[in-house]
């Protein structure tokens, strides 16, 4: 048998192949890195006045700091003071006075002046990028930001436009987009007028916990402690977080040992993983509301006995149950818990029986509705448990899926009849829900609104358009906390955009790993105590 | 084939006479020309297609960019800043005078210039679909001479099921498979991940390949990491290289097994290992290669969602991404680079033909 040779030949390869590939122990990661992983793929800049992505949000929290800041950990207490130690509000309401702190310095060994916090400000301003909107409200644009916005010494002044509240602005302060930048390094990287934009995209000039060490894009983030930081260096020298698109993979790797914490399992890994005597679970909400948007153009939907009904015809317990189960629980109102002015109340529940009454007392026995709804489980798991029950009560409800672009294209031109899908609060005050679901100034076509009431056609009442301008300018923050509460009553009765869940987040994590927060549901993730023992 | 009938031919010609180089020195340089200019051709055309197919496609690059909570001001400030607002013919000039002078533009879903993007994710792209085909030819190649030697025997038999369950088995579930009980159960081989965190980072970068920059910095710890990352994605995609490689070559080798030429040789007296390793596999060489450089060149593209599953951050990846989020600077980058890829593997194959087929000479 003279050509075995080649076989043989295979087999002593493969055994050669294998033994090189034994590898050294996988046991656990270094002591002082944290190791993470998740889906970054979102991320397209490092730049704060530009990054506007959940993950890069993730990473800015933790390379920058702000005047103000929310510490994840101690929600309750709101925003505190971060490199400004004090503030004050002038009588009128329209000038906002901030103290900076001494002795600060950026990585780069700059001091932090108010001087860079003015300049951050107007930057972002300036650049108006996606973000630049939360900034944008307190009447700052690009031609008046140099005068609006100034320092005097170690003191940081911003004049408004209307005598906003003051946790409305401190609030806002406290996003990312609002990072203190350092003015001179970043400046010195600056490329034609792009304020240094195109090299903050890929570096970090900050005095966070941690700077930039590297970022490949769909691949991983590397952050770098800083040891001199004014609040005590981290733990963690190095951070380290991996693009895993898959859940399984994820799983994998946390049970082996070889990331500390795994961002994104699905139900039945985490339910996997659950009885692992080496892992622990974690449960944080999150600032994702799931709701349903009624475009109030469609003829049926716009019949408010319609929209009325469609409360009543979401299996909310059965969903939050089931395929939404540790993704999602249930929640009726536009501001998500852990807001300003947050309700619990939950008043609807799945009844086919009231939703037919109300059908029938209101003359609607029939009719099609033709919908649209992007290719993710949870929305189509969603859209097609709605198809069933509206099915019981005489409606028969179409749907075609789509891509995510395509989704969001048809929403933006208000084409979707009925929508599922997630809002994420891009700030931590309650205005950023109010003013998109409960405020449209503007209900005409070629308005092109980014508000949910415009995109669902919704013609938002005029008082409640007032009633969401004026809980802005309310100076009294329990008076405040009432208005938003009120506002939610009141929105809960006539809205054809509904609320139906909050997002929540379970990472999976090695027992040794205290500290770690996903942000909770107004803020990012913060590695800044993150320990292990 | 073509050239069963003639591949019993003699050996090497006759060499030619002298005063005919000259002219033959002439032709080459003439081929070459052609070859240039068809090569910049082929991807003149390639870059055209995809950018049309880019710009019709039903979704919308600004939205990437600015976000979907932008104000219309913005959006209309970002599409003028990229230029959309241009007629079609008037971008793909921009974009091919941006092109040759070195510039694929930046990517809207990394952030990064491409041609940077591209420096990074090729590399480990490469590393992987050259392991994978190596692993392919050298079990491949070798299974189908002896399963079509032994036609009909074990060997051919073990040969056509392993090829039918190589074509069938998606791999997004092989891989899975594989991670859970190489990585999870045994602990074999490293996990989802080109490195261990550990030496992630320590070998410097030098050609983006970690398996042969750790060998030039003479890092073994770091070598023997990345290979025990890499070797369960090469060796999945070398088993889909393997399916088609050895059913290629089995069939090559049937049809020079049946050939008069070997009935010849085999009444010669030659022993059987002669007869088909020297005499007929030496006239499969030259389809064979071109079945390899194909087989390659598809891993290069197509190893998706072994790059998914394994979290290996590679061209393959990349260009998906890009494409879904109409990121068409990184697709025609990607485009560009596959192509000329594809180009490359063809002349190489040609090359390798003239050497190995005297009549080619």
């Amino acid at each position: 048998m003279q050509n075995r040779f080649p076989l043989r030949a295979l087999l002593l390869a493969s055994a050669v192949a294998m033994a090189a590939a034994a590898p050294a122990a996988w046991a656990e990661t270094p002591a002082d890195t944290l190791v993470v992983a998740g889906q970054i793929d979102d991320i397209i800049s490092m730049d704060p006045a530009q990054s506007f992505e959940l993950s890069g949000q993730d990473v800015i929290k933790n390379l920058y700091d702000r005047l103000v800041d929310f510490d994840p950990t101690d929600l309750e207490a709101g925003f505190k003071p971060s490199l400004a130690e004090s503030w004050e509000v002038s009588e009128d309401g329209k000038t906002v006075t901030l103290t900076l702190r001494d002795g600060v310095k950026f990585q780069s060994g700059n001091p932090v002046r108010a001087e860079d916090a003015a300049w951050s400000l107007q930057r972002a301003v300036k650049l108006n990028l996606s973000p630049a909107f939360i900034l944008n409200q307190f009447g700052f644009t690009a031609e008046n930001v140099d005068q609006q916005i100034s320092f005097d010494g170690n003191k940081l002044v911003l004049k408004l436009d209307q005598p906003y509240a003051q946790s409305y602005v401190l609030n806002s302060l406290a996003s990312e987009v609002a990072s203190v930048v350092d003015k001179e390094t970043v400046l010195s990287h600056a490329e034609g007028e792009d304020l240094g934009n195109a090299w903050l995209s890929t570096n970090s000039a900050g005095s966070g916990p941690f700077n930039l060490g590297a970022w490949k894009p769909n691949e991983a983030v590397q952050l770098v402690g800083n040891a001199d930081y004014w609040q005590g260096a981290p733990a963690m020298k190095r951070v380290i977080v991996r693009h895993v698109q898959e859940s399984s993979a994820q799983r994998l790797l946390l049970e082996q040992g070889d990331v500390d914490v795994a961002r994104n399992l699905t139900p039945t890994d985490i339910e996997a993983l659950s009885t692992s005597d080496k892992l622990v679970i974690g449960n944080e909400p999150r600032g994702r509301i799931l709701y349903m948007g009624l475009n109030q153009k469609d003829p049926i939907l716009s019949n408010p006995a319609v929209v009325q009904a469609m409360r009543y015809l979401v299996d909310y317990k059965g969903i939050e149950d089931s395929f939404l189960k540790g993704q999602f629980k249930i929640h009726q109102n536009f501001l998500p818990e852990g807001y300003l002015g947050a309700s619990d109340e939950n008043p609807w529940t799945y009844d086919i029986e009231k939703a037919k009454k109300i059908l029938t007392d209101a003359g609607v026995t029939s009719g099609t509705i033709k919908t649209t709804v992007r290719d993710m489980a949870e929305y189509s798991n969603v859209m097609q448990t709605l198809q069933a029950s509206m099915a019981q009560v005489g409606l028969t409800l179409e749907i075609q899926q789509v891509t995510g672009a395509q989704s969001l294209d048809a929403y933006r031109a208000r084409q979707v009849p009925i929508y599922v899908g997630e809002w994420g609060p891009d700030y931590a005050d309650p205005n950023t829900n109010a003013s998109t679901f409960a405020y449209n100034p503007n209900n005409a076509d070629d308005a092109k609104l980014s508000q949910l009431a415009w995109r669902n056609a919704w013609a938002v009442p005029d008082e409640m358009n007032k009633a969401t301008v004026a809980a802005t300018l309310e100076g009294n923050t329990d008076k405040r906390r009432q208005m938003y509460l009120d506002l939610q009553q009141q929105y809960r009765e006539i809205a054809p955009i509904i609320p139906m869940f909050q997002r929540i987040e379970r990472d999976g994590m090695q027992k040794n790993i205290h500290g770690w927060t996903a942000g909770g549901s107004v803020s990012s993730a913060m590695y800044r105590k993150v320990t292990k023992e | 084939m073509t050239n069963t009938d003639l591949s019993a031919a003699p050996g090497p010609g006759a060499s030619p006479p002298s005063s005919r180089r000259g002219a033959r020195l002439g032709r080459r340089m003439r081929s070459l020309g052609g070859l240039l200019l068809s090569l910049a051709l082929t991807l003149l055309g390639l870059l055209l297609v995809t950018f049309i197919i880019g710009r019709v496609m039903p979704i919308d690059p600004v939205l990437k960019v600015v976000g979907e909570r932008a104000t219309q001001a913005q959006y209309e400030a970002a599409r003028l800043a990229m230029g959309l607002d241009k007629p079609l013919w008037q971008q793909f000039l921009v974009y091919m005078g941006e092109v040759l002078r070195g510039d694929f533009g930046r990517s809207i879903s990394t952030g990064h210039p491409v041609a940077q993007d591209l420096r990074r994710v090729f590399p480990a792209t490469f590393e992987l679909a050259a392991l994978g085909t190596l692993i392919g030819v050298c079990v491949g190649v070798p299974l189908g001479v002896v399963a079509a030697a032994r036609r009909g025997g074990w060997i051919d038999q073990i040969a056509r099921v392993v090829a039918l369950v190589g074509y069938s088995m998606p791999i997004f579930w092989l891989g899975l498979m594989g991670l859970l009980l190489f990585y999870g159960i045994l602990g074999w081989v490293g996990g989802p991940g080109r490195q261990g965190i550990v030496y992630d980072g320590m070998v410097p970068e030098m050609t983006g390949m970690i398996l042969v920059d750790s060998l030039l910095a003479g890092d073994w710890g770091a070598f023997r990491d990345a290979f025990s990352h890499i070797i369960l994605p090469a060796s999945l995609l070398g088993y889909f290289s393997l399916a088609y490689v050895s059913r290629m070559t089995r069939s090559f080798m049937l049809e020079q097994l049946s050939a008069e030429y070997i009935t010849t040789a085999r009444v010669k007296g030659l022993s059987e290992r002669r007869v088909v390793w020297a005499h007929a596999f030496r006239n499969i060489l030259v389809p064979l290669i071109t079945v390899i450089a194909l087989s390659f060149g598809s891993l290069l593209e197509g190893s998706v969602l072994t790059e998914i599953v394994f979290s290996w951050p590679g061209l393959g990846q990349y260009i998906t991404k890009a494409l879904l989020a109409a990121d068409m600077n990184a697709v025609l980058g990607g485009t560009v680079l596959i192509g000329t890829c594809f180009v490359a593997l063809n002349i190489l194959s040609d090359v390798l033909y003239r050497t190995l087929d005297p009549r080619a000479k």
